[in-house]
């Protein structure tokens, strides 16, 4: 009578509401994802306005994109990014998940304060932080100031427009506390008490036994925050996109991230073709990035189940 | 040994509690800052307790900015942008869980992937859609997608389905129950920790979408709060309306957090389950 749910046969009353109930996803993904992504490959290689019908323009876009000093400047000003956020943001929100897994009075009042920040909508957070990083009112300045060490021009000066960003990006790194404070507290108890048997010490502890037991959600958490680091706009746009699609991003474009720059040509300049040209050699580079990353985890990312299963 | 401990347990303290002042400091000071004159806001020093506190700007704003049509836009787009997730999320999620036929392995790789694929992408090609079809300036581009599922919910939801033991199925199936009542009746209330966490994420995305309100929204009465807020802080209305600036902001993150407070345990454990995938 056991009946193994693999040895079931497919039955037609299961294919039926397997379809029914699935159906509205397999539009959606045919209408808004699958659909757009053809036709934004198709795009690329036209010039289109949206009012006149879209003109073949073969792979101009792309050879144009090469030569285009502001496409230049918004792929220096994104990875320049990207090398300062990522190690700043995986490794603080790691060390700040390590400590509250010392079992300190108070955590649930700490994971709060830590956490809630990641939940204020872009805009508002925008708005709060342009007062904080003010160089000349902001608090942030303040005891630099009272110091009599120069403060930096945050907002103002290009060197410190891609700090600013990334400061107000840590802001909301709540989640990834979070996350890998379930994977440290994961970790089974009796690892470590084998150890101490041992007499390893706290580090050694740390490196041999916390760290490969958490590689699997470190690696996810890095792939989740790789792709979403290419994709910066609402600070970006909030703060340094001025008055009109004409103006710098930002002094000298310093805040001109790459999605900010897609966006003033598609909804400012109206160059669609271009713009799904940068963004099919954005999709390219975020699948090739992720990919490699896949290829290299096999080096350091420990999966226990191995074997066991 | 133990002076070790209770050192480096008074260096764990500080730095968290530090820290999560930090954190929170900028909570304080949109508060602080809503109940201030504009020109009492970007002073040195920094001032936290606002003198004289203006009450006056919580009643003021609601005559300088259309905040309960801002507010009401926002809401609509959350609410009904959430309860289109939830129902094309769930019955997903229920079929690639439960149900199997030909085909549901593929497809379900297919929605993986996409979560891999950067907005912008897709962006244009829905924009041209939506325009083609007079939908700009409605706020039907940012709920309708809603009710065609999105990838991420669906995979949460059906790991969840998974654990509900096969069993308690087929004994409604003896009893003659259709799969619509035995997916209603039964795992709906079983996989109700998770549906909440899926409708809370949900509405919080939708209540602090920027991006695609500002590519669809460019007339004024169809305006979210966040637009509202964009228009006030590049001083579109040629005045420093600051203050009201920082009000908007308080009704915009308070929602937030009373959300935060009530749905605690379910929030966190849905943060926690999106950075567990496997």
């Amino acid at each position: 009578m056991t009946k193994r749910p693999n040895s079931r046969r497919l039955s037609a009353e299961e294919t039926f509401w397997g379809w029914v109930l699935v159906t509205p996803t397999i539009l959606g993904l045919i209408l808004f994802k699958v659909g757009p992504v053809l036709a934004s490959l198709a795009l690329s290689f036209t010039d289109y306005d949206i009012i006149s019908p879209p003109k073949w323009a073969g792979t101009s876009n792309f050879t144009m994109l090469v030569r285009d000093k502001y496409w230049i400047k918004s792929v220096g000003v994104t990875l320049n990014y990207i090398f300062l956020f990522i190690p700043l943001s995986l490794t603080i929100a790691y060390g700040i998940a390590l400590l509250m897994s010392q079992n300190v009075r108070g955590i649930s009042i700490y994971r709060t304060m830590w956490y809630l920040p990641s939940l204020v909508p872009g805009v508002a957070s925008a708005v709060v932080w342009r007062w904080a990083l003010n160089p000349n009112f902001g608090p942030i300045n303040y005891p630099l100031k009272m110091m009599g060490v120069p403060a930096p021009g945050w907002l103002t000066d290009p060197n410190w427009i891609i700090p600013a960003v990334v400061l107000i990006q840590l802001w909301a790194l709540g989640s990834g506390v979070l996350i890998f404070l379930a994977a440290i507290k994961g970790v089974p108890i009796t690892y470590y008490e084998a150890a101490e048997v041992d007499g390893a010490s706290t580090l050694v502890k740390f490196w041999n036994i916390t760290l490969p037991m958490t590689s699997s959600v470190i690696f996810f958490q890095l792939v989740i925050t790789v792709i979403g680091s290419f994709q910066v706009f609402g600070v970006a746009y909030i703060l340094f996109s001025g008055q009109t699609t004409s103006d710098p991003a930002g002094p000298g474009n310093s805040a001109l991230f790459y999605v900010l720059y897609l966006y003033r040509n598609a909804f400012g300049y109206f160059k669609n073709g271009y713009a799904s040209a940068m963004a099919w050699i954005l999709f390219m580079v975020v699948m090739l990035l992720t990919l490699i990353l896949f290829q290299l985890q096999k080096k350091w990312v420990f999966y226990e189940t191995a074997g066991a299963d | 040994m133990r002076k070790q401990n209770t050192l480096s347990k008074l260096a764990t303290t500080i730095v968290l509690a530090g820290g999560g002042l930090i954190m929170t400091l900028p909570f304080f000071w949109l508060i602080s800052s809503s109940l201030k004159a504009p020109s009492k806001i970007y002073v040195f020093p920094p001032q936290f307790i606002p003198n004289p506190i203006r009450w006056q700007n919580y009643v003021e704003v609601f005559n300088a900015v259309p905040v309960f049509l801002y507010a009401r836009n926002t809401f609509i787009i959350t609410f009904f942008a959430t309860i289109g997730t939830l129902l094309s999320s769930v019955l997903a999620g229920y079929a690639f869980a439960r149900l199997r036929f030909k085909g549901r392995d593929a497809i379900f790789s297919v929605l993986i992937a996409t979560l891999m694929l950067p907005f912008v992408v897709t962006m244009i090609p829905i924009y041209i859609m939506f325009s083609k079809i007079g939908w700009v300036n409605t706020l039907l581009p940012l709920i309708v997608p809603a009710f065609f599922g999105e990838a991420f919910f669906i995979f949460l939801l059906r790991q969840f389905f998974r654990t509900i033991p096969v069993e308690l199925e087929d004994a409604a199936r003896i009893d003659g129950a259709g799969r619509i009542r035995i997916l209603f009746q039964i795992m709906v209330p079983l996989a109700r920790p998770s549906i909440v966490v899926v409708a809370i994420l949900s509405a919080l995305e939708n209540w602090n979408a920027f991006m695609q309100p500002l590519m669809y929204l460019t007339k004024r009465n169809v305006w979210t709060l966040a637009l509202g807020m964009n228009s006030l802080q590049r001083f579109e209305t040629g005045r420093d309306w600051t203050h009201y600036l920082m009000v908007l902001g308080v009704f915009m993150v308070i929602p937030v957090i009373i959300t935060y407070f009530i749905a605690q345990r379910e929030l966190i454990e849905g943060i926690v389950m999106t950075g567990m995938k496997t």
